[in-house]
């Protein structure tokens, strides 16, 4: 019955989901750039051509994200940890726990059946747990980003280095490089790192099975491998994990826009 | 040395070795030397009696007892000394287990107060110590022994690092950051102080809204010198207050912590005629405790 | 006569807060009591050169000094006490916690 929107201004990317009476209908992502604004109105429009709907049809659209208040034709706004929780039980009903890893910031979120965010732990203004990290990594290793994660995931041990900083593990690899040690045992240093990072954070929160990872950070097999180790559990993760945050924004508008036709 | 290099490395400090001319090495009694292998910098001290003689600052390579000996062997060229003529030797600083001529080491903290007294006198009480990883807050009594510390070497934010990772960034020479972030009218606002990561990619997109060189990289200093401002906080500031390592050469920094803390400095002295180097403080230290632990085991 | 004490900060600050673990060396008489109170196995005795002579002080691992946070957050210090602090009858080791309000969007 309601069609709605969410949009989820992330630190470099805008993420565009239209849903109607519960299912996605279109999903789009654009960089954010220097006008974030317009890179948000592009997204919304492209997402809107993908769904063939016009923009009356979307009776509600909610935003979320670091960038929230640069989608100003957004109707109403949510937390990024609403927003997770939502998302989470959404697509896995078991789901009570919701890690998100970003680009430059890190949570995790407990909630209920219902998607209502109980409690929720935050790693911010750091970017040694999140994916400026693994970025910054592959720079310094001259690799892809994409190809990080199969790098890791052949390797049997971690090389050492200082993770505590981004910066001071930049230093690392390059001296390590120096000496020949292999790319793929400081890939997997790396995800250990972040891993180990995220999982501290996940503990003082508490660990509530079904764990659902998103974020652009989960598509990444070495991360959540080593997310695996660390945690010791299972881990579940959407085929579109990048656009949780999207999602949750866009049911909750769905909610509101079902509560105001009342 | 290496002077054609830091044309093109930005973030590439000079390295040098200094003997002090006066003194004679005959009449020396006791013979010391204090090695300090920080993350970035290795420095080496020699002294005669108590007093510097001869030393070098130089880049720690990636084997740090490699740059232990390199150090001790540089500060001891051109003096005729070899490594028999040594009373004691004290190693000290992040990788001061790796310091194999050493008789002992000692944690760098007491180091660096020590050296801090030496430079400066009986009257120090806080020292801000800037290495390349790291930043330390230290209250010291008049004797050089440390009341209250405080480091940090978990974040790059107010470390020497970062102050590379800016010049590197604006292709400004290391060396001459300070005067040039002092060069603008107004103090513009500072970016992100808790990260340099983000602190870097605020000053592009600084650089990109128009902003000149000499605004951003004041805007970067400002934050570097809030973070080191926090951490003296944390310990309490109490006069005097000096400023060692690396950065106690960077005028935009020890100008803003000075303003931060609304507290001045003591001014860095001649190092070339005096020997006290504030940037190998901490070597500085380790000779003179290699002087004392000399003396207690002659007793 | 003014008692000279030497205090050593292990911990870090970043850009959430500061998380601190503040031992005094002087009032230390090495017991060892905190270190097994710890349930995250964080404290150690080390050696420290205080005039001259080595003295034997409890002190936080390097393994969790730049991780403190996450290393004391089950103990939960922003309660004012953790199983070290109230192990030391010597007043030696306390906590100093002060993370930022973190909820925000």
């Amino acid at each position: 019955m309601a069609i709605s929107a969410g949009v989820d201004m992330g630190t470099q990317r805008v993420k565009v989901v239209i849903m109607k009476d519960g299912q996605i209908m279109s999903q789009t992502q654009n960089f954010l750039g220097f006008e974030p604004t317009k890179a948000a109105e592009q997204a919304l429009k492209e997402a809107l051509k993908k769904a063939k709907l016009s923009r009356e049809d979307i009776q509600h659209i909610t935003a979320t994200g670091a960038g929230v208040d640069m989608a100003s034709f957004a109707d109403s706004t949510v937390s990024m940890m609403g927003a997770d929780a939502q998302a989470g039980a959404y697509f896995f009903g078991s789901a009570r726990t919701v890690i998100d890893v970003g680009a430059e910031e890190a949570r995790a979120v407990n909630c209920n059946e219902k998607g209502v965010m109980l409690d929720f732990v935050v790693n911010a203004r750091c970017a040694a747990g999140a994916g400026t990290f693994i970025e910054a990594m592959a720079r310094a290793l001259e690799v892809e980003l994409e190809d990080m994660g199969s790098l890791s995931l052949q390797a049997e041990r971690a090389s050492p280095i200082n993770a505590s900083c981004v910066i001071f593990a930049e230093s690392d690899v390059v001296s390590l490089i120096h000496r020949d040690e292999p790319k793929t045992e400081i890939a997997r240093a790396i995800f250990d790192a972040m891993a180990e990072r995220v999982s501290s954070m996940v503990l003082r929160l508490g660990i509530n099975p079904d764990i659902v990872l998103v974020g652009g950070v989960a598509k990444d097999a070495g991360f959540v491998a080593s997310l695996k180790r660390r945690l010791g559990t299972e881990i579940l993760i959407p085929e579109a994990p990048l656009f949780a945050g999207a999602v949750g924004a866009a049911l909750v508008a769905a909610k509101r826009a079902a509560r105001r036709q009342q | 040395m290496g002077n054609n290099e830091e044309k093109t490395e930005y973030w590439r400090w000079g390295e040098y070795q200094r003997i002090m001319s006066r003194r004679e090495l005959n009449t020396a009694e006791i013979i010391t030397a204090g090695v300090d292998v920080g993350s970035v910098g290795s420095k080496a001290v020699i002294m005669t009696d108590g007093n510097v003689y001869s030393w070098s600052v130089m880049r720690t390579g990636s084997n740090s007892s490699d740059s232990a000996k390199k150090a001790l062997g540089w500060a001891m060229e051109d003096t005729g000394l070899t490594l028999k003529d040594f009373n004691y030797i004290v190693g000290t600083g992040y990788g001061r287990v790796n310091v194999p001529m050493a008789n002992r080491a000692i944690t760098e903290i007491a180091c660096h107060a020590k050296g801090a007294n030496y430079i400066w006198g009986p009257t120090v009480r806080t020292v801000l110590d800037v290495g390349g990883q790291d930043v330390k807050a230290i209250r010291c009594d008049q004797k050089g022994k440390v009341v209250s510390f405080l480091m940090n070497d978990k974040c790059a934010a107010g470390t020497g690092r970062g102050m590379e990772i800016i010049a590197d960034l604006l292709k400004i020479p290391i060396e001459d950051v300070g005067k040039v972030s002092l060069s603008v009218t107004d103090e513009p606002k500072p970016v992100s102080s808790t990260c340099v990561v983000f602190a870097k990619t605020e000053a592009v997109g600084l650089l990109r809204k128009g902003w000149s060189k000499e605004k951003v990289l004041a805007s970067y200093m400002r934050a570097m010198s809030i973070r080191m401002s926090e951490l003296i906080e944390k310990v309490g500031c109490e006069r005097e207050f000096v400023i060692t390592g690396g950065q106690s050469k960077n005028i935009g920094i020890v100008q803003r912590v000075e303003n931060i803390l609304g507290m001045k400095s003591l001014p860095v002295p001649n190092a070339e005629e005096t020997g006290r180097d504030p940037v190998a403080a901490g070597a500085i230290g380790a000779a003179l405790y290699a002087k004392a632990l000399y003396e207690k085991s002659q007793r | 006569m003014r008692v000279i004490r030497v205090i050593t900060y292990y911990g870090y600050q970043d850009g959430s807060g500061e998380y601190y673990i503040v031992v005094d060396a002087e009032k230390c008489n090495s017991c060892g009591e905190c270190i097994e109170a710890c349930p995250q196995e964080a404290l150690k005795m080390e050696t420290m050169f205080i005039d001259l002579e080595d003295k034997l002080v409890v002190a936080v691992t390097e393994e969790h000094r730049k991780k403190l946070r996450y290393t004391c957050s089950p103990c939960k210090p922003e309660s004012g006490y953790v199983p070290c602090v109230q192990a030391c009858d010597q007043e030696a080791i306390t906590c100093a916690w002060n993370p930022l309000n973190q909820k925000s969007t």
